[in-house]
């Protein structure tokens, strides 16, 4: 698996999936470049606007909390966020952005500072702060998960074996 | 218990922890997620696995309100016809009410793409809320992973006092576990007082336990659960309940005598302290529906306590039934006539403004209390309001005081 490097956007404990894709701009679900313009908006609205392809959403606990739409997870992708960091993640939130092909990795991320230059190797399990110059490393994911990312995602995964296994 | 569901449906003795694959019983969406899931299964490029077990609801943005909304309804309705599966127009009423009322049985495994979707358990299902294309493979395969779920033993013994509803002992237990106590895992009922519930109040139970991260939410089936359904003219009953000597990882004993009616404060959902400790807190909408509290049981509670009187000054009140059914049984008992007398605005069957796209958004500045279940910011669509939670019988008091009240002296 190829390194990611990006910048760090930070994120308090408890984002839910209504500040990631708000319930008030329901009518644009199917219109997901439209809706990710405001992704994360209530939770801090110089994301959406600021973000550049490569960064990440470094998050304290519980991220992802609430609905389980999918849209959530799929508009942080879009914007080119390549993984999202957390000290942990509600369940449906987790599921989902391996789904969709979106890294979810769990680590303490109490040390880094917004906008710290970030580089993450998903199969050594590790994460450096180029600018504090830290290491951190993280547990890999449970088997069938670590099988549905490497194929980019459960619909390919599906595709490709025609079948669920663990 | 779901260790025992989730064996049965996958076809062999399973424990905690594991990963495995298992047999689905019923797979359903909504207006919300089902245009996603409906791409995601076409590019599987596979059909429904049986079309029988699979249903479609519109309850999210009804009637639609705008037009995404509407075409999104479309692609929904002719899907779901196409393919033959169950199909339930705008008006009918909250996916999660209907699947408890036409669909959930004990002893299944129910998903939806849905978080609420664990409110099943409360006629012991194994129900979980799941994504859009995890839903789309499980639709198409018929079966789903499923990693072994952690129990934890609610227990709960005594009486309710006075104005205090299953509500509050949802409200105390996401307060106790906090946001994220019961990730992953899943919750189990018991004690004399859950017992002693009807189906509607076991029903807000288990809705709740998302709100702590849970999995699932059950309740073992008994003789209630076996009424309820027969009392919608429904088979399929069988007793689902714990082996003596189920293993749980903790145990969390709520005593119902000491449990006072409960707020929710605005932005977590966990942020929960009883009635009389809030304060003076005044109120410009009162909203009383959602999947949490919009039942026919909820709706009487209401309109006792708005029975001759009349919403205070300056205060709306919104009321939306979460189904058909209820609203029907509203109209024939009178309970409509009470609220709509007393000043109710009432919106068609849906999720209304819970989620925050229709039916009663406050404004600026505003404080909305809800029946809901949850509260973070915009949630009821607007950043610069906020929400309170309580149980409907808080709500109908604090609509006729204008602040945050306790339910008792009406009831
Ligand atoms: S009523 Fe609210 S919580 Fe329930 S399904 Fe609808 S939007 Fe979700």
């Amino acid at each position: 698996m190829k390194e990611l490097r990006g910048r760090a956007w930070k994120f308090g404990d408890n984002v839910s999936t209504d500040h990631i894709a708000p319930g008030r701009y329901f009518h644009l679900r199917s219109n997901l470049p439209e809706l990710a313009k405001h992704v994360l908006e209530d939770a801090r609205p110089d994301f959406a606007p600021g973000v550049s392809a490569g960064d990440f959403v470094v998050a304290g606990r519980n991220f992802g909390l609430g609905s389980s739409r999918e849209h959530a997870p799929t508009i942080i992708k879009m914007v080119g966020v390549s993984a999202v960091l957390a000290k942990s993640f509600a369940r449906i939130f987790y599921r989902n952005s391996i789904n969709v092909g979106l890294p979810a990795i769990i680590c303490d991320t109490t040390r880094i500072g917004d906008g710290d230059l970030l580089v993450v190797d998903l199969g050594l399990g590790k994460v450096k702060d180029e600018t504090n110059g830290e290491v951190l490393s993280f547990p890999p994911l449970p088997e069938i998960m670590r099988k549905i990312l490497e194929e980019g995602g459960l619909v390919k995964y599906v595709k490709r074996r025609g079948d669920l296994e663990v | 218990m779901s260790e025992k569901i989730i064996g049965e449906h996958a076809g062999r003795s399973v424990s905690a922890g594991e990963t495995v694959i298992a047999s689905v019983d019923l797979c359903f969406t909504h207006d919300a997620s089902g245009p996603l899931l409906i791409s995601q299964l076409k590019e599987l490029g596979l059909d429904l696995q049986n079309p029988r077990r699979t249903a479609f609801f519109v309850d999210h943005a009804v009637p639609a309100p705008r037009r995404e909304s509407a075409n999104d309804q479309k692609i929904v309705r002719e899907f779901a016809k196409k393919a033959g599966a169950g199909f339930h127009e705008a008006g009918s009423g909250i996916c999660h009410q209907l699947v408890a009322e036409e669909y959930a049985l004990p002893g299944q495994i129910v998903l939806g793409t849905d978080s609420h979707t664990v409110t099943a358990g409360a006629l012991g299902a194994f129900a979980t809320g799941m994504g859009a294309t995890d839903m789309a493979v499980a639709m198409a395969l018929g079966k789903t992973w499923l990693r072994v779920p952690e129990t934890l033993l609610v227990k709960v013994t005594g009486e309710l006092g006075k104005g205090v509803f299953s509500k509050d002992v949802a409200l105390h237990l996401v307060g106790t576990l906090g946001s994220e106590g019961a990730n992953y895992k899943s919750v189990e009922f018991s004690g004399e007082t859950v017992e002693r519930m009807e189906t509607s109040q076991r029903l807000t139970l288990s809705n709740m336990v998302v709100e702590a991260g849970a999995k699932a939410g059950l309740v073992p089936s008994d003789l209630e659960t076996k009424r309820f359904l027969e009392s919608l003219g429904r088979e399929g009953f069988r007793r689902v309940f714990p082996d003596k000597g189920a293993q749980y990882e903790d145990t969390i004993e709520v005593e119902a005598g000491k449990l006072r009616p409960m707020v929710a404060l605005p932005g977590s959902v966990d942020n929960v302290k009883p009635v009389e400790e809030v304060g003076e807190v005044e109120i410009d909408i009162v909203f009383v529906g959602s999947c949490t509290n919009g039942r026919i049981e909820d709706l009487r509670v209401v309109a006792k306590i708005l029975s001759g009187r009349k919403l205070r000054e300056g205060v709306r009140l919104v009321v939306t039934p979460s189904s058909r059914r209820t609203l029907v049984e509203a109209v024939k008992d009178g309970t409509l006539q009470t609220l709509i007398g007393a000043g109710a605005a009432v919106t068609p069957p849906g999720c209304g403004v819970c989620f925050g796209a229709l039916g009663g958004v406050p404004a600026d500045g505003e404080r909305i209390l809800a029946s809901t279940n949850r509260n973070f910011k915009a949630r009821t669509g607007n950043p610069e309001a906020l929400t309170y939670l309580a149980s409907p019988a808080v709500c109908a008091a604090t609509a006729v005081k204008g602040v945050i009240a306790d339910p008792g002296e009406f009831l």
